[in-house]
């Protein structure tokens, strides 16, 4: 049993910078555990720019962010361990973890900071009837193809799903020559970022058939078409809408999971919204010690808030793991924290009033799209929060940052309610 | 083209077909197996609902009611031997109302007829009792102890892996075209390459195509028609929901929608039952899927449709004399037939594998071969104690690098897996035989590393790995790369099983 102060699980953008701010705030024995051979995460795959606009002013490739961390990481002395893939974790920080070089091992550490990422929604998940040939792929598979591997997927393609990965994958297809015939969302909007949806579809004229979705998939071997149909209100497609695209190749961008696969196992309570474990404004789990960031916690669409959020998580690891950290929380001086009309999977699902210092960051999902609309925050009955924003979608994550001194108001109230006011 | 002569050839590479080799290499014959796909598995035994059947259901005195006790009886042992999953989470039958009770009761007696043992039907509070996570409305249940579940694949790799060792000889991608009594008194049968296979005697296990084969041959003919069901597969959260495989009373199409855990800790429900005319036709429908939901939810009220990790369909092979057609056939000595093997085939394959074989040996007049033990297989890490996990990793740091993070299938399971002597030469051949992309992410992750190796196994270039044979290429040509080199590289033809034939285009 190898024993640490603070193990960070995961050596993404969220595990880099949980583990260097856990440095940064005084803590000495560190170790990441990874699982892939190399440190960066899904950044590695993400050739593509538009990275580190919030944290760097500039804008960089997914590998450049990652570099800039990976560096930073090595430059304080951090340890990684890679190929290392964790197997189980427990309620009292015990963690074991497989590697070819190490074997078997077993780690105990003061406190846990899960970083695993995310994965990717399936076919199996959306239930899509027909054959099952060869030729579908969740997006970001191919994208691995694609980017690492130097092997295409296929060359007539079309996309299911708006979600970012999809529209940086038809762009990514279209340059290496595949053709694009569209992008079908099955929502009135797209689940991926606007600048995306600009850049990735309109500057290369790939059509975006909003409320359309696939009814059935043809080719008993190698895929060979697709049937799409446009659905109404309730999603049902609608009859006699059909038509057929000739293609060798569907990309899946239908959803992100959380990868909390052993997550449930150490009692980590998930919430069902965000498919990520339900956390305090320290970003800590239900069960004490052990704190979430990034993907895992909930699918974020920039990196830059994964680091801002991950950056917290580290530096209130390393306080845990001193004995400063947040042990005993008096149920009564927790407000929880409600999705109210218009917001989806707030999170952190409960705060301290008490202890937030200088500002509560929220982040949810609108549950469809606003304009002009605001986003409130209440405590009990009480607005003692307003922003307005010129647009609001489901794909676009937003982030609020709400004044300590606007949730430490001498209000009887057990509840923070975040809405969306139009 | 080429020839081969053996003493039974064995067509139709099943659960059924694979049972036959093995059970007929305990003599000293040749044997063969020709296989129209490429792998063993990859008809009916892939896709069917897993269950080791009690016999209940089955008509007294018909071939399903006898092979059916005698095959229950026997599987235990034989998945023990073969190191495979098995086990007896007994079968509940639920009935709804009144008219639902009665049959239960004829279910009952049908079975004690049959000689099942230990049927009971058990009222709404001792049902409840069992399975507490039941729809209230359930209001009694047949429950049967014998019943059971099994890796319908798995088991079918092992018996293959066993057969081999044995001196089997597979061919893969051999499609049979014609069977024929030659003047010399041997069967020819010649596949759809123009290969030519010379034979003492034919063992017709070829599933949906079986009565194709009988009727080239006999003039008692046989019609086969494929029935679809389909299916669908929820996640590993939801083990434990259902103890035993949960029932409804059967209909004329079949047994139902079921319920059932898996051995592999997830949940499968279904099946539908449609009869169809293409016998390769295993397309899902959007209708098909949301029937099975709708009788699923009587049984499981609040089914999470959003826990389902895939939907499949499998067809079974529907005889039109309504029982299994099994046994020599009277008009064409030494042809054999284990044919309309639908439910309950799978529980049925061990005794129609032993008996048949049986009748083969005498007819052969064969004597007993010296039997080796079913051969030293790989174990999963995933079933590993952490203590077998540290021998296994210090003997073959391969077992230290997990390629699928679903279901923790290491390297060198899928290593092992490919070089075995019926190995996989497919993505879905590794899929099967180690769990690698059965899990939630489908494949998401494992897909590319799996590919990785079997390049570095197989000496192939990424272009030339399928899904599963034939033109389910997973990759295309890059402009400009150098032409895919095809076959086997030198090295893995000369240590894998030479008679492995796997065509790659």
């Amino acid at each position: 049993m190898t024993e640490v102060d603070v193990l960070v699980i995961g050596g993404g953008p969220a595990g880099l910078a949980a583990a260097i701010a856990a440095h940064e705030e005084g803590c000495r024995s560190i170790l990441l555990l990874e699982r892939e051979p190399k440190l960066g995460g899904i950044l590695r795959q993400c050739i593509h720019p538009g990275f580190g606009m919030h944290v760097f002013k500039e804008e960089l490739t997914g590998p450049e962010y990652a570099q800039r961390f990976v560096q930073s990481f090595h430059a304080l002395g951090l340890t990684a361990q890679c190929d290392t893939m964790v197997i189980s974790l427990s309620s009292e920080r015990e963690v074991v973890a497989v590697s070819p070089q190490h074997g078997l091992q077993r780690f105990c550490a003061k406190a846990i900071v899960l970083a695993m990422g995310c994965r990717e929604r399936t076919r199996g998940a959306l239930r899509v009837p027909g054959w099952r040939p060869s030729g579908i792929y969740p997006a970001g598979q191919a994208q691995r193809f694609v980017n690492l591997e130097g092997l295409m997927p296929g060359r007539r393609v079309v996309i299911l799903g708006s979600g970012d990965i999809g529209l940086i994958m038809a762009r990514r297809m279209t340059l290496e020559g595949a053709k694009v015939l569209a992008c079908v969302e099955v929502m009135p909007f797209s689940s991926g970022l606007t600048r995306n949806v600009v850049q990735c579809l309109d500057d290369y004229g790939i059509p975006l058939l909003l409320s359309h979705t696939a009814v059935d998939i043809h080719g008993r071997e190698r895929l060979e078409g697709v049937t799409i149909a446009q659905v109404d209100e309730q999603r049902r497609p609608i009859p006699g809408t059909e038509r057929r695209l000739e293609c060798d190749t569907l990309l899946l961008s239908v959803g992100l999971m959380p990868e909390n696969e052993v997550s449930r196992a150490a009692g980590l309570t998930l919430s069902p919204t965000t498919g990520g474990p339900v956390v305090d404004d320290t970003l800590q789990t239900n069960v004490p010690g052990i704190f979430a960031c990034g993907n895992v916690l909930h699918v974020h669409d920039l990196v830059d808030h994964v680091t801002v959020e991950s950056t917290d998580a580290g530096r209130q690891a390393a306080r845990f793991a001193r004995g400063q950290g947040a042990t005993s929380r008096p149920a009564g001086q927790m407000l929880q924290v409600r999705d109210g009309a218009g917001a989806r999977g707030v999170a952190p699902q409960s705060v301290c009033a008490a202890r937030v210092t200088e500002s509560l960051p929220l982040m949810f999902r609108p549950t469809g799209v606003f304009r002009d609309a605001d986003v409130v925050v209440r405590l009990g009955d009480v607005v003692v929060f307003r922003k307005r924003f010129r647009i609001l979608t489901p794909g676009e994550m937003v982030r609020v940052v709400v004044p300590a001194e606007k949730i430490k108001q001498p209000v009887a109230a057990s509840e923070l309610t975040v809405e969306v006011v139009s | 083209m080429m020839q081969n002569e053996s003493d039974v050839l064995v067509i139709g590479a099943g659960v059924v077909g694979c049972a036959i080799a093995r059970e007929v290499s305990r003599y000293a014959l040749r044997v063969c197996v020709l296989e129209q796909a490429g792998d063993v598995a990859e008809g009916s035994t892939k896709a069917n609902s897993a269950i080791v059947h009690a016999g209940f259901d089955a008509v007294p005195g018909s071939a399903k009611a006898r092979f059916n006790v005698l095959g229950n009886a026997r599987f235990e042992d034989w998945c023990r031997e073969l190191d495979v999953p098995f086990i007896r989470n007994g079968s509940l039958v639920a009935a709804f109302d009144d008219r639902d009770l009665a049959a239960l009761k004829a279910l009952r007696e049908r079975g004690e007829r049959n000689g099942v043992p230990g049927l009971r039907i058990l009222a709404q509070d001792e049902v409840r009792a069992l399975e507490p996570n039941i729809s209230r409305t359930v209001i009694a249940a047949l429950l049967a102890p014998t019943g059971g579940i099994c890796c319908p694949y798995g088991l079918t790799f092992r018996l293959a892996e066993h057969a081999a060792a044995n001196g089997v000889a597979f061919f893969f991608e051999r499609r049979v075209v014609d069977v024929a009594r030659a003047a010399d008194g041997l069967w020819q049968v010649t596949t759809a390459d123009g290969g030519m296979f010379r034979t003492r005697a034919v063992v017709n296990a070829a599933g949906l195509y079986a009565d194709e084969l009988n009727n080239q041959v006999s003039a008692q003919k046989l019609s086969i028609t494929p029935r679809r069901g389909e299916y669908l597969m929820l996640d590993k959260q939801y083990a434990g929901t259902f103890r035993a495989t949960i029932f409804q009373v059967p209909t004329p199409l079949g047994k139902g929608v079921l319920v059932s855990p898996t051995v592999d800790g997830t949940l499968i429900v279904g099946p539908s039952a449609e009869n169809i005319d293409d016998k390769s036709d295993t397309r899902t429908t959007a209708e098909g899927l949301q029937k099975v939901i709708e009788s699923a939810s009587r049984v499981w009220e609040q089914i999470p449709v959003s826990g389902v990790i895939t939907t499949f369909s499998g067809l079974r092979a529907h005889g039109d004399r309504d029982d299994f057609v099994v046994g020599e056939v009277p008009d064409a000595p030494f042809f054999f037939n284990a044919a309309a093997m639908e439910s309950p085939g799978l529980t049925a394959a061990p005794a129609v594998a032993v008996w048949l074989a049986e009748q083969i040996g005498e007819r052969l007049s064969a004597e007993q071969a010296t039997h080796g033990a079913v051969p030293a297989y790989w174990k999963a890490f995933r079933e590993m104690t952490d203590e077998q996990r540290v021998a296994a990793i210090a003997d073959n740091p391969a077992y230290g690098r997990i390629v699928c993070r679903c279901e923790n299938v290491t390297e060198a399971e899928v290593r092992a897996a490919i070089r075995c002597r019926v190995g996989a030469r497919t993505l879905d051949g590794v899929k099967r035989r180690t769990r690698s992309g059965m899990g939630r992410c489908q494949g998401g992750f494992c897909t590319p590393r799996i590919i990785e190796i079997m390049c570095d196994e197989l000496g192939w270039r990424p272009e030339q790995i399928t899904k599963f044979g034939g033109g389910s290429n997973l990759l295309v040509t890059t402009p400009g790369a150098r032409p895919a080199a095809l076959g086997l590289s030198p090295d893995r033809r000369e240590s894998s099983v030479e008679c492995r034939e796997v065509c790659h285009d």
